[in-house]
């Protein structure tokens, strides 16, 4: 059931959304409509001369296999990080709420990893795992095995999602853990007195009575990935080798800022844009049904 | 008290920033932090010091492509320095740029300072200067890919440290040697774009793209693709794969490695000088880039890379005389001779090298004059005057993809090549729309 507040005239509510408003107005719909406007023009760098050219920068995105190829890296990154954050966050947050002793400590360390920056955090798995002076590259050499993201794809693929879900675990684990401190204790109690096992209580109990957490961070999440994961990106892979890490995102910067093409850039970012919104209504329309609140 | 000490000390800063106004502001942006950075803040001062009537502000804004960005940002927001530092592969942006842009010939005549265009080495100012021969930036800090040679590796390899390294087929003799004695690293490089394919296809007068590689009009279309480079990125892949040359990255992270003494050879920038002298506990030399005998007309020449000053449009005309001024100075013979001798990049002036070399700088440090050498020896041709290309800085980037491709061993050099050639030729034509 909905509760309503009923204001008397119009006057007040409106004085009270303004700020609001005029916070979206600035920093979401102008930049928004410029974007959409730009990405119909050609324009040199300076802006001293465009030429339109209607839907011409949407036609040579769509007809460049690196730009479609760039949706499914996009896809596998998002979907990798918000697997491996939010797994390894539960996973940490069910041990963490079982423990008694020292869970202070604990639930402090966990949370450090936030505090760091994307930048940072990509610039700190870098030199673990350089080719050359990286520890863990040197210990997996003396293993026998041939560390070399530089070239390997599929190595830099995983170094760039484990950079970028290490930071995000404390996070997720910091919601996890309070959603777990918000289940009615009498609950699980009471079906372990009905003899229901760990796995079962979690099943039936436990991961229900969660499912809201799990949701928002699940939007959350596949929104961070898509976004500020530019920082780790930029600074481990370059979007390399051979394109297999650029994400959307980073192609926007990329032809953008390196390319100076900025046309191509702006209409970029209104995919990018379409893509957001369309999965935040998928998320929204079909998972939640299955949320329990 | 507290409010007199307050009043006085109001007065005296509104005192002191009447007199500096008496001066007028040059703003510099650059690209360059430390011992470069160290450098360049030594030159304005110098200046500032020299003269009364200008400030020379230098700002730090980023690497080479942020600070493009920074201006081109500034630009639009009407805001945009007196002075920019664009990296090469920026040249053919700027030059498209007309309304943007003040050409440095057109500001060294209206300011009245002293010029001669003539005192310039040509393959320095080549890069920089229409074909109507009028230098439209002023060059600043320009570098050629040579060979490094660490002397000690070679010993250890049981090979001559003196031998003849001249061509790639010597070059490959000596890695052979290398990799049997275990040698972990006998070759790498820098910026294998740079090196491997625009220096390599204008030291064996091969041509990169059309139109004079663009010098000639915005419609170029991409030729790197050709048999001689298709042969040496191929052999590069070969040694790849038989652990004879090691990548480590686009940029020049193989430097650390060089330094640290654990490669034998090394392609770099001349400018690598100041770096290697300072950190590498061997003996190395500096030898000429390698060319492949049999390739016709090779060895040609080797061209820049690095940056030049570019004067923004839309200031005053008594700005741009301290702009003109200031550039001026920094081409005079002793800023030169010193940015030179402490860089390793090359002098932009024929007076600053013959000042060098009368110093006696070369004898004490053999091999720094190779660099110019390697671009004086022999007359430029249209296919190694230089390269103008637009998105270049891009276009760079996908031929670093092609190569990483080529040293994994996922495709063939002519396949990559043509690749690289294909996508990078897109960039080419969207360029051109951009700037008709």
């Amino acid at each position: 059931m909905e509760k309503r507040v009923i204001f008397k005239g119009w006057l007040l509510p409106l004085l009270l959304l303004m700020p609001q408003v005029i916070i979206t107005a600035v920093f979401f719909f102008y930049p928004a409509g410029q974007a959409i406007w730009q990405s119909l023009f050609i324009p040199d760098p300076f802006g001293l001369k465009s030429q339109f050219v209607g839907l011409g920068n949407f036609e040579f995105l769509l007809g460049d296999p690196y730009y479609r190829a760039s949706f499914v890296t996009t896809a596998i990154f998002s979907g990798l990080v918000t697997i491996f954050s939010m797994g390894i966050a539960l996973y940490l947050a069910l041990l963490a709420d079982r423990l008694i002793k020292g869970a202070g400590t604990y639930r402090t360390l966990l949370i450090w990893p936030y505090a760091v920056a994307p930048a940072v955090a990509g610039v700190l798995w870098l030199f673990m795992f350089n080719t050359r002076v990286g520890v863990v590259s040197w210990y997996l050499g003396l293993l026998g095995y041939d560390w070399n993201h530089v070239l390997n794809q599929t190595e830099a693929m995983g170094l760039v999602v484990a950079a970028s879900s290490w930071g995000r675990i404390s996070y997720n684990f910091l919601f996890f853990l309070a959603g777990l401190q918000a289940i009615p204790r009498s609950v699980i109690e009471a079906a372990a007195i009905d003899g229901a096992r760990f796995w079962t209580r979690f099943r039936t109990i436990v991961w229900p009575l969660l499912s809201p957490t799990t949701f928002f961070l699940l939007v959350v999440n596949v929104v961070y990935a898509f976004f500020e994961t530019f920082g780790v990106i930029h600074t481990i892979t370059g979007g390399g080798p051979q394109q297999a890490t650029t994400i959307l995102v980073y192609k926007v910067y990329s032809d953008g800022f390196v390319g100076q093409d900025l046309g191509s850039s702006a209409a970029q970012s209104v995919i990018l844009l379409l893509v957001v919104g369309l999965l935040t209504v998928i998320q929204f329309k079909f998972i939640e049904r299955r949320v329990h609140y | 008290m507290k409010i007199r000490t307050l009043l006085a000390a109001a007065a005296s800063s509104v005192a002191l920033s009447t007199g500096a106004w008496a001066q007028t502001e040059i703003q510099w942006w650059h690209a360059f932090t430390g011992r470069l950075g160290e450098l360049l803040a030594e030159q304005i001062e110098t200046f500032n010091a020299s003269q009364s009537d200008y400030v020379v502000i230098g700002n730090h804004k980023g690497n080479y492509s942020e600070t493009l960005n920074a201006g081109i940002a500034a630009f639009r927001a009407g805001e945009q320095p007196h002075i920019l530092m664009v990296f090469e592969v920026g040249t053919a942006t700027m030059m498209a740029a007309e309304g943007a842009i003040k050409p440095v010939y057109e500001v060294m005549a209206e300011g009245g300072a002293p010029f001669d265009p003539d005192g310039y080495l040509g393959p320095v100012k080549g890069y920089y200067t229409t074909t109507d021969g009028e230098m439209l930036s002023l060059p600043y800090n320009s570098s050629t890919p040579v060979l490094w040679v660490n002397r000690d590796a070679f010993t250890e390899a049981g090979l001559d440290p003196d031998m003849d390294l001249s061509t790639w087929q010597q070059v490959g003799e000596a890695l052979d040697a290398l990799k049997d004695a275990g040698n972990p690293c006998p070759l790498t490089t820098a910026w294998q774009s740079w090196i491997h394919l625009e220096n390599f296809s204008t030291w064996h007068n091969q041509p990169f793209a059309t139109l004079e590689n663009g010098y000639a009009g915005l419609g170029t279309e991409l030729t790197f693709n050709g048999p001689a480079q298709v042969q040496h990125i191929a052999q590069m892949g070969e040694w790849a794969k038989e652990g004879k040359f090691i990548y480590n990255g686009r940029r020049n992270e193989s430097g650390a490695n060089f330094r640290a003494g654990e490669c034998a050879l090394f392609t770099e920038s001349s400018a690598g000088y100041a770096g290697i002298k300072a950190e590498a506990d061997f003996d190395f030399e500096i030898r000429p880039l390698p060319y492949w005998d049999g390739v016709d007309g090779a060895p040609q020449n080797t061209i820049i890379g690095g940056s030049s000053l570019w004067v923004l449009a839309g200031h005053e005309p008594e700005e741009y005389e301290g702009v003109a001024e200031f550039l001026s100075f920094l081409s005079t013979s002793d800023i030169q001779a010193k940015w030179h001798q402490d860089t390793g990049y090359l002098p932009i002036t024929l007076a600053a090298a013959e000042q060098t070399r009368a110093e006696g700088f070369y004898e004490a440090n053999p091999g720094t004059d190779i660099a110019i050498q390697q671009m004086t020896g022999a007359e430029p041709t249209s296919n190694s005057r230089g390269l103008r290309l637009g998105s270049f800085d891009q276009i760079r980037g996908i031929i670093d993809e092609e190569l990483e491709a080529v040293w994994a061993g996922d495709k063939d050099a002519q396949a990559a090549l043509d690749n690289a050639v294909q996508r990078g030729n897109q960039l080419l034509r969207r360029f051109e729309q951009a700037n008709q």
